[in-house]
């Protein structure tokens, strides 16, 4: 069962990938396609199995590395954090395959598409499967790979090599740290089994080891270590310069692994280690800071761009931000339930941006486009839901996801709490704000395009609007559906003002919950029969009692829980105010603020900096070493040295080559005459 | 009355190997003179055994000589042939222009 939900894409990958030729494309796009469709529908009954039934795989398939203490197996680890991921993965990755038929029909090499998707499905899968750590970094690295493939899919573009190698090279420095994270566990604790380290964690906790002469704090460090990991891969601030670039790569990539899954994988490694953040309080503490600065940095570029990818790509860095300052907080649920929710709506952006993109022909700068609603209502119609559920409005997921991350900050009741929830409240004005700009920008007004594109403008086909529809359910329902299981708490009385919030839109789905949750947990002594996230989650995440700020987020005060609601209102009706109603106001905004506009349109200039301070050293550092190190010492005295002496002395020599007979002859005669004289007065004797 | 000894042959051998030898370095002319340079060379070999098989009363040297003599008549033989094909292809045997081997 669980064997077939992982190994199906890579069979997918495997028989688009070696024998596409054979089968042709549309053998290609069944098989992948086919693949992970079953995958997702049996991750799914899985879901229930494991999430909902309380069962824990841990499949054993082969062993891997046996070095003396050293032992790693393949194995499958399927928990309930792991069976999260799973669903996402495997949802998401069955849209972004089926929209890829349709999005990618012009393209001249379609089997190829197709089977890096499944590959990239393929090693996300090892990722959160992972039942050790050197498994997770073979999916870590697995997903780098696959996404370096995806980015410069198409490779006759200069940009797009240029970015799919920048995304690789700045992913080197975050899994640089991994790896030292991954020594540092194995040198703490003996082990990177899962299980050991989580057993271990509490006792380490006072461990310290000795670094350069300073007295470090074990798992402050290794939290730390891993942390950077999850920067690259997560596109959190500091490493954060590739994830817009990497939106050259085709517009289901970006759906898939630079919205829903891959970028949230550095989420799911600090959910999975929680049991060790949570006895290294001042990693948590950097990852809240850090966390938040993204969600509030990253938001406030969004305001500024025009690419409509672009767009997106930032607002995906800055959802991430929100995860990852929840994460900070020990509200590893609510993380864990703003990533499920994420994944979906943004997908559904993503993929609602591609079906734009493509009804306009390839154009993707927002100045051109306006005046599309009439002529592609269905794309526009969930690109609403998908914005809807971006900027939090109820009763959609996003709303339920962001404010119970918001909540869970403000919960923490530390400097640092409060800092983020302040910077996540102001993300969340200018998310809703840019999504609306987004929105007015592409679908409303007079339109901008020439008049060629805007003949040629036309509604997706099904088989485009089918996965975008499965994702707008997702982003309609996944909020509430899933809400009493991730987050929700066990005690009654704050529980119960959650589930008034949510009964109103959807009683419906939260009675049938309920009805699951008494039959699956009746036989279990359990303090509550209720659904409720200790029950969900079951030992896959572990948080301490006084770090639960989850379970103090439901007691929040009124205007802490409708803060993000009002700041997002507000920022939808200043965007309808600014780009619909009174067009003049953006721009006097710019001229007024025009610094600020310069700082925030060139992105705070992280390219330019990162540019002078590390790629332009770097190139200097390389001619250096080549110039001088390399063509005048090792090529100077090795290769081209002694080819030269040689040519040189052979030179000399030729000349001894007359082509005259007798002076060989004589050359001979004289070397006769000087061996026998030689070697008479060796022998000392005359005649 | 001069007697001749075996010291008077060996002379004479020493003599002929010696033109022999400066025939075939200060040559500066044609090739079928390198050629008879070998021959004289030769000879003065054949002197030397035949000298020594009279001195030491021993047939072995004359029969030497003998092979030698086929030997050095066979070589003329092709060292003349060769020369006629080179002829006939370069136009010349001055041994100036036999330099095709230069370096």
């Amino acid at each position: 069962m669980e064997l077939l939900a992982v190994f199906l894409p890579l069979f997918g990958f495997v028989v688009a990938g070696l024998f596409g030729k054979q089968i042709g494309e549309r053998g290609c796009q069944l098989v992948t396609c086919g693949g992970v469709i079953i995958a997702a529908l049996v991750s799914v009954s899985l879901f229930f199995d494991v999430a909902y039934g309380g069962n824990v795989y841990i499949t054993v398939l082969s062993p891997w590395i046996v070095s003396g203490e050293f032992v790693v197996s393949w194995a499958l680890r399927i928990d309930q954090l792991a069976v999260v991921m799973m669903c996402v993965i495997n949802i998401v990755s069955a849209c972004v395959h089926v929209y890829s038929v349709g999005y990618m029909s012009h393209d001249e090499s379609k089997g190829r598409f197709m089977a890096y998707l499944s590959l990239f499905t393929f090693a996300m899968l090892m990722l959160v499967t992972a039942d050790n750590l050197l498994q997770l970094f073979f999916g870590w690295e697995g997903v780098g790979v696959a996404s370096y493939l995806l980015i410069g899919f198409w490779n006759h573009k200069n940009s797009a090599n240029a970015a799919a190698v920048k995304a690789f090279v700045v992913n080197r420095i975050g899994d640089f740290g991994l790896v030292l994270g991954i020594f540092a566990i194995f040198v703490v604790f003996g082990s990177i089994q899962f299980d050991v380290i989580f057993e271990q964690a509490p006792e380490m906790a006072g461990t310290y080891f000795t670094l350069f002469g300073y007295e470090v704090h074990a798992l402050t460090a290794i939290g730390l270590l891993l942390f950077v990991g999850a920067i690259g891969k997560s596109a959190q601030l500091g490493l954060h310069t590739w994830l817009p670039d990497a939106m050259e790569g085709p517009t289901p990539v970006s759906a898939l692994i630079h919205a829903a899954t891959m970028v949230t994988a550095g989420v799911f490694l600090i959910a999975r280690m929680s049991p060790l953040y949570e006895y290294a309080p001042d990693a948590l503490m950097v990852v809240t800071i850090v966390g938040a600065c993204t969600a509030f940095v990253a938001a406030t570029i969004g305001l500024t761009q025009f690419d409509i990818k672009r767009v997106i790509a930032y607002s995906t860095m800055s959802q991430l931000g929100y995860m990852f300052f929840a994460l900070g907080v020990s509200a590893y649920g609510a993380a864990m339930f703003h990533l499920v929710t994420h994944a979906f709506f943004k997908a559904l952006l993503f993929l609602g941006a591609g079906s734009v993109i493509h009804a306009m022909s390839d154009e993707q700068d927002m100045r051109k486009m306006g005046g599309l609603w009439k002529k592609i209502p269905m794309t526009y119609g969930l690109m609403w839901i998908g914005s809807l559920a971006l900027a939090g409005i109820p009763p959609l997921a996003g709303y339920f996801s962001k404010d119970i991350v918001l909540e869970a900050a403000w919960a923490d009741h530390t400097a640092f709490g409060n800092f983020a929830y302040w910077m996540g409240i102001a993300a969340a004005f200018m998310t809703a704000f840019y999504t609306w700009r987004l929105l007015i920008m592409t679908f409303h007004g007079e339109s901008r395009a020439s008049k060629k594109v805007q003949d040629h403008v036309h509604e997706s086909p099904a088989v485009m609007l089918g996965p975008l529809a499965v994702l707008a359910a997702g982003a309609l329902f996944a909020g509430a559906f899933f809400y009493q299981g991730f987050v929700g708490s066990a005690h009654h009385d704050t529980g119960h003002a959650v589930e008034q919030v949510e009964g109103d839109s959807h009683g419906e789905d939260a009675a049938h919950k309920d009805d699951a949750g008494h039959d699956e947990h009746e036989s279990e002594e359990h303090v509550s029969v209720e659904m409720s996230k200790e029950v969900f989650w079951g030992d896959s995440i572990r948080v301490r009692a006084e770090n639960d700020t989850v379970e103090a987020a439901h007691g929040a005060p009124f205007w802490v829980k409708k803060m993000p609601l009002a700041v997002g209102l507000l920022g939808i009706a200043l965007a309808y105010l600014a780009y619909m109603f009174k067009p003049g106001i953006p721009g006097r905004i710019k001229s007024m603020f025009s610094v600020v506009h310069t700082l925030l349109f060139n992105k705070w200039f992280f390219d330019e900096l990162y540019d002078s301070l590390f790629v332009k050293p770097a190139f200097k550092l390389g001619q250096i070493f080549w110039s001088a190190g390399d063509k005048n010492i090792i090529d100077r005295f090795g290769p081209d040295g002694s080819a030269k002496a040689t040519q040189k002395i052979a030179g000399w020599l030729s000349r001894f080559q007359s082509g005259f007979v007798f002076q060989y002859a004589f050359v001979m005669m004289i070397a006769v005459i000087g061996l026998i004289s030689w070697f008479v007065f060796k022998n000392g004797q005359g005649f | 009355m001069l007697e001749i000894g075996l010291e008077h042959y060996l002379t004479l051998a020493a003599l002929l190997f010696t033109i022999g030898v400066f025939g075939m370095f200060l040559n500066r002319k044609n090739v079928i003179v390198i050629l008879m340079s070998v021959e004289l060379m030769l000879l003065a070999v054949n002197i030397n055994f035949v000298a020594f098989s009279a001195y030491l009363d021993d047939l072995t040297g004359q029969v030497f000589t003998m092979f030698i003599l086929t030997v050095a008549a066979a070589e003329a033989a092709i060292g003349l042939a060769i020369l006629v094909v080179f002829f006939r292809n370069k136009g010349s045997i001055a041994v100036e222009d036999i330099s095709s081997m230069k370096g």
